[in-house]
């Protein structure tokens, strides 16, 4: 398990690097994201060779695991930050209701206008090119 | 008396109590969500936020001190975004067959984000520097406050912003998706991403493993997206 979170760890390091010598737009974390989709990428293409220069854990499924038990309590992660937010809620007082009602309508409209678009063109796209089924694997 | 003043002096001066306290009220938030049958209002974050801040504010404990024991799993934010990689990888084909819906999303959807929030801010004659901070809501904290700060916002107050809107597309997410008869998990984790970044993807993760796959993919092109697209935005202010 150490192992595992080594890795990650490692691929965030080199994201946060990265992020901040070309100045992205990007948080770090996303840039490690990012490099240990490669690294999973490159450890696939080489099915014969991976299990020999990588240690068992990145290999036998143990990595996954360890990521999976992470995300799994990605809830418990926003709490500290929550926690913080309460204390400065005075911020909003001087706008108070009309942010509230901002907040409100704009991320109704958000979900609403990405998860139609998404459904929409996924329809239209299954059409044009009859066999595929749309929402397959949902 | 004065002994068991001198322990709890002792206590809340040291990490252990507050990391403590954090992992306890989000035990006793997910409880609650269990009870519920994961119902969308009893959201754990929600309820482990409000359990916390009601002790913080209880005791009379600074912010400061508090973090002290909970960086730890502040921490952690990190290393779960990297770990996004994994369950993105094991539904690429999934991910590959849905480009192009997805992208046409992401569009609209961050369109219609930034779009929304500057629209209705000026209708309610909000100060620029308010709509500002307003801007980026539905992206991940830390580039929203680098946005609002460098279109002259106030990085707190995009912050707040931030989480309370991860908390209402969190809550809000599955009865609207119900509402509006989407079952499509690839298309309701998007969203839940897209509208609600981390907030919303943990909510996505709890439904549904491929919807947490396809939040996790909008979280990160949104905040992409959202940096190029609110600088030009807010130059329609004017």
């Amino acid at each position: 398990m150490i192992l595992c979170l080594t890795l990650i760890l490692l691929a965030q390091l080199i994201g946060e690097a990265l992020a901040r010598a070309i100045d992205l737009p990007v948080p770090g974390p996303l840039i490690g994201l990012a490099l240990l989709l490669l690294f999973l990428v490159l450890r696939d293409r080489a099915p014969r060779l991976a299990p020999r220069v990588l240690p068992p854990a990145l290999v036998d499924g143990r990595l996954e695991g360890t990521g999976k038990g992470l995300l799994a309590n990605l809830s418990l992660m926003f709490v500290p930050a929550g926690a913080g937010i309460i204390g400065r809620l005075d911020v909003l007082e001087a706008h108070g209701v009309a942010l509230a009602v901002i907040v409100l309508v704009s991320t109704l409209s958000t979900l609403a206008a990405t998860a139609l678009t998404f459904v929409a063109v996924s329809r239209w796209l299954a059409k044009a090119k009859p066999g595929t089924k749309p929402g397959a694997a949902s | 008396m004065t002994g068991d003043f001198a322990v709890w002096v002792y206590l809340s001066r040291t990490p252990l109590l507050w990391l403590t306290v954090t992992l306890l009220a989000y035990v006793i938030a997910d409880r609650i969500a269990q009870a519920t049958g994961r119902h969308p209002l009893a959201n754990p974050v929600l309820i482990a936020i409000a359990l916390t801040a009601a002790v913080l504010e209880t005791t009379g404990t600074p912010y400061a001190t508090y973090f002290e024991g909970a960086q730890f799993v502040h921490f952690l934010l990190g290393p779960a975004t990297v770990a996004l990689a994994i369950p993105l990888y094991e539904y690429r084909a999934t991910v590959l067959r849905a480009l192009v819906p997805m992208l046409a999303a992401l569009v609209v959807g961050s369109v219609v984000a930034l779009s929304s929030a500057l629209l209705l801010g000026r209708t309610f004659g909000i100060p620029r520097d308010v709509i500002v901070s307003l801007a980026p809501k539905s992206v991940t904290t830390g580039v929203a406050m680098g946005i609002a700060q460098s279109l002259g916002g106030d990085p707190t107050l995009a912050a707040v912003i931030v989480m309370l809107t991860g908390m209402t597309g969190g809550i809000l997410v599955t009865p609207l998706m119900n509402a509006l008869r989407i079952r499509d998990m690839r298309a309701r984790g998007f969203a839940a991403g897209l509208a609600a970044h981390g907030v919303g993807t943990a909510r996505a993760f709890q439904v549904n493993e491929v919807a947490g796959a396809f939040a996790g993919i909008a979280l990160g092109f949104n905040a992409f997206l959202t940096a190029i697209l609110a600088p030009i935005a807010v130059t329609f202010l004017r």
